[in-house]
């Protein structure tokens, strides 16, 4: 039996221990925002909290996480940080096809959690495992900067002409 | 693309009359839909789906006045689900805050207003949507107008409408929402005006997209997010492909995989076999346990370093005829330049590797996925499955990229998951990995050119002799009809043979070759090597010319003002021709495709010797601009993707043996590695053109041209290596 909690919620489960936490997340629990793209820690689509700390989910097996605190993309907005670095997203208008974001923003959240103002190559560096194929890292780079309150609003969307609010 | 482009402005445009009110749903409310013109083939064979689906709508305006748009095209990063509500909102004057958008399932009503068929590809979404979602949106209003006008016994022609409501002359107002029951009721009208340009207030402006919010909190479902809670008792399937294109099972044994707790089946394909259990984790370690002996199929053994060779020698000879021209100029040049290039097999690399859910019943077949050709598929489906296409539901679902690799005309993918369900009889997702996304093939082929051109004393071109092989991606797919002609893929050589430079004496020439790789369209399709060759041997000539890159161009672009005029835009915000920081270089290249114009200048230096791209300032001319917020980020998008393929994509075979396999052996750009971009949209337009694809063919030549300026060393194969 592993015992570990998943956004705030305790879970125990006789799956075997080799199982990755990506496909227990997403099979067993249908927690789908957190996505599949290598399954080699290659590309960052998968990307969770481990006790506050960016995890590759692809590689994490459940046996290494045994009573510790699991956060995914379906959580991180009641997070004062994840909720900041979410609605600069939509600010910056960063998402494209948007299969990455989730772990974009996983990684976004805990560079913030650890550096309040980070550098360019603060930045850089914590984003660098996370591959975006519709090449949307400029716009990630300005929300991160506005999420930190150290950028301003780079698209050119008039505030008062393009209204922003409509919903899927 | 170009030519499907061409062929499609020849057609004539959507006919209002074919509009139609669909039934309301249950939920009541005015809905637009779409008749299909009488006779037509795909209308016989593809009846609409029953009532008790969500109607084939393309507007439904509910009693809440919240405005849907069903959207005909994949969402896949284009921003289809933003572009084609602003069409419908502009003319139905609503509240934009109160649409809403839903991918629109296979249906025949859905067909591209081009191309026939129900599909997403060549950037035409806008171009191909724009009267027919305007004409849906202004159709609806003045529907609503006449219910509004009905009720106040005044004449509709003395009512306006403002941001979702109707105006009456003594200052009545009522709301969209609570008109659209009577609405519904009246007769759609058979022709409606469209707004005046100059009367846009939302076509035009920067808007931020529809979908961003379901994409940040992870609650977006992509194909691959279809659980059980969507379809009761879905099993994933895992596939084991053939290591070498072509070949057959001959036989396998499962002992292994049986054994894994979770699989169910493990059934065999036309392709390979599937392992099918209650989760992905158990469906690939019974994968990997397969032991399967296969038989290969002759002249699979393909090796890149061989073919490399062979289309070399072939370029050595003149082909098929793409582009008549006498050459003869060349033997009186001052200076010739002869050169060879090479560029690789490509794959697509979506961020989403393939997957295709289906359910099969005794009478129906259910399928989510990501589509660019959704009523291809649906038909392709239904033939697997034993079933007729209308039997086949197809759901679109929004797609982790694609690039081209969701509209394969064979359907291999949709085939394959079909074939798996209906001999596991459960539901089935079926997920490739990584892995099998990147050596199942359908890749952007590899091709060689040579040219011999040559200038005169004065610095003229004299001659341009141009030899382009390849294989072709259209041959043997119902695209061949309209693309290839006399022998000529024209996807091969789109780009050379359409050149809109004026150059004297230019031949060029096609030799389709065949390897047994399943090739593709890959975003930009042939512009993504042409534009590659074409601009880099400007750049040589240029030189040879002792002119500017820039004013040698405009010497051939005298007809084309349009790429004139772009070309020196990019020139200028770039500061061409003023100084940079030792170490660093500039390189520009223009380039058209799918209606459109983008001119490049790509600033480079080398770190540890390795190609920095540090800045490209992008001029693009798309025509009438809808949404220059998503224009912008696609153009960026399309750079980086064709950096990626500059700088690192390559896809080789040793032995008929795909030698990538994942993101380490297959390198795209990362965070750190991005370019600052300036995108700069042209003003002007009446009509939209292309936006998804033409800023990717430039950026090659603009780093090879660069990187010359640099270093004074030609880069003329891809991935690039200094």
């Amino acid at each position: 039996m592993i015992r570990f909690s998943v956004n705030g919620e305790r879970l125990e489960t006789n799956i075997s221990g080799d199982t990755p936490l990506l496909w227990f997340l997403r099979d067993n629990l249908q927690l789908t925002g957190t996505k599949y793209g290598c399954g080699m820690a290659l590309c960052g689509a998968c990307m969770v909290h481990v006790n506050g700390e960016p995890a590759f989910s692809c590689i994490t097996r459940l046996s290494a996480i045994e009573g510790k605190r699991v956060t995914t993309i379906e959580s991180i907005g009641s997070s004062p940080i994840g909720k900041k670095v979410q609605a600069a997203w939509i600010a910056e208008d960063v998402v494209q096809c948007g299969y990455c974001q989730s772990g974009q923003i996983m990684s976004a959240t805990a560079l913030l959690g650890k550096h309040k103002k980070p550098t360019d190559a603060q930045i850089d560096d914590a984003m660098n495992g996370n591959i975006c194929r519709c090449g949307t890292y400029s716009r990630v780079k300005a929300a991160i900067k506005v999420a930190a309150g150290s950028g301003t609003s780079t698209p050119a969307v008039p505030a008062k002409k393009a209204p922003t609010k409509a919903k899927v | 693309m170009k030519q499907l482009f061409d062929l499609a402005s020849d057609l004539p445009p959507v006919k209002r009359r074919q509009f139609l009110k669909a039934t309301a749903a249950a939920t009541g409310g005015l809905v637009i839909g779409f008749a299909l013109p009488p006779g037509n083939k795909m209308a016989q064979a593809q009846s609409a789906p029953k009532p008790n689906t969500t109607p084939n709508a393309f507007l439904r305006i509910a009693r809440d006045g919240s405005v849907t748009v069903q959207v005909k095209h994949l969402e896949f990063g284009q921003g289809v689900m933003t572009s084609l509500p602003m069409l419908v909102a502009e003319e139905l004057d609503c509240d934009w805050a109160k649409v809403r958008a839903e991918l629109a399932p296979a249906a025949p009503q859905f067909a591209h207003t081009m191309f026939g068929m129900q599909m997403t590809g060549g950037s035409s979404s806008v171009v191909n949507s724009w009267t027919q979602m305007r004409t849906v949106g202004a159709t609806a209003r003045a529907m609503l107008i006449s219910a509004a006008a009905g009720k106040w016994k005044v004449n509709a022609a003395d009512c306006r409408t403002d941001n979702g409501n109707v105006i009456g002359p003594a200052g009545q107002k009522e709301s969209y929402g609570a008109l659209a029951d009577a609405a519904n009721a009246l007769a759609v009208p058979g022709e409606v005006k469209l707004k005046d340009a100059k009367d846009f207030r939302i076509i035009g402006k920067p808007t931020r997209r529809i979908d961003a919010r379901a994409k940040v909190d992870g609650s977006a479902k992509f194909g691959l997010d279809v659980t059980a809670k969507m379809v009761p008792n879905l099993h994933t399937a895992v596939v084991m492909h053939p290591p070498v294109f072509g070949a057959k099972v001959k036989r396998f044994n499962a002992d292994k995989v049986n054994g894994v707790p979770g699989v169910t089946h493990v059934v065999q394909t036309a392709n390979g076999i599937a392992v099918v259990a209650k989760n992905f984790w158990a469906a690939k370690t019974g994968r990997d346990l397969l032991v399967v002996e296969w038989e290969l199929a002759p002249g699979s053994k393909a090796n890149t370093v061989d073919l490399k060779k062979s289309y070399r020698a072939l370029a050595q000879k003149t082909g098929a005829i793409a582009k008549a021209g006498n050459v003869d100029g060349l033997k009186a040049a001052a200076k010739t330049i002869t050169a060879e290039y090479e560029v690789p097999f490509l794959a697509h690399a979506p961020m989403e590797p393939l997957n295709c859910v289906v359910n099969i019943t005794t009478d129906s077949c259910e399928i989510w996925v990501g589509s660019q050709l959704q009523t291809v598929d649906q038909g392709a489906a239904a033939s697997v499955a034993g079933l007729k296409p209308e039997q086949v539901k197809l759901n679109t679902m929004i797609a982790g990229g694609g690039f081209g690799r969701r509209a394969n005309t064979g359907s291999d993918y949709i085939i394959e998951a079909v074939e798996i369900a209906k001999q596991a009889k459960v539901p089935v997702k079926m997920v490739w990995t990584r892995e099998d996304d990147m050596k199942a093939g359908y890749y952007r082929p590899m091709f060689v050119h040579r040219v011999a051109a040559g200038v005169d004393s004065a610095g003229k071109i004299v001659g341009w002799d141009h030899t382009v092989v390849g294989q072709s991606i259209v041959a043997g797919t119902p695209f061949e009809a309209f693309l290839i002609k006399n022998g000529i893929d024209e996807t091969s050589v789109e780009g050379v043979a359409d050149t809109p430079y004026d150059i004297p004496g230019m031949q060029a020439s096609l030799h389709t070759t065949q390897t047994g790789v399943p090739v593709l369209w890959w975003r930009s399709v042939g512009n993504s090597h042409t534009a590659f060759v074409m601009e880099t041997m400007m750049d040589d000539l240029a030189r040879a010319a002792d002119k500017d890159a820039v004013a040698f161009r405009l010497e051939y672009l005298a007809k084309h003002p349009r790429i004139a005029r772009t070309l020196t835009m990019a020139a200028e915000k770039a500061g061409w021709g003023t100084p940079l920081p030792k170490g660093v270089a500039r390189g520009i290249a223009v380039h058209q495709s799918f209606g459109s114009v983008c001119a490049q200048v790509a600033e480079v230096s080398l770190e540890k010797g390795q190609i920095k791209v540090r800045r490209v300032v992008a001029a693009l001319d798309c025509g009438l601009a809808v949404n220059p917020l998503t224009i912008s980020a696609q153009v960026e998008s399309a750079i980086v993707y064709g950096l990626s393929a500059a700088l690192y994509g390559q896809v080789t075979l040793k032995d008929g043996v795909v030698e990538q396999s994942n993101f380490h052996d297959y390198p795209v750009l990362r965070f750190a590695d991005m370019p600052k971009i300036e995108v700069h949209i042209m003003p002007g337009g009446t009509v939209p053109t292309g936006v998804g694809e033409p800023a990717t063919p430039p950026i090659a030549p603009a780093v090879s041209n660069a990187i010359f300026a640099l270093t004074g060393k030609r880069l003329r194969e891809m991935p690039f290596k200094v």
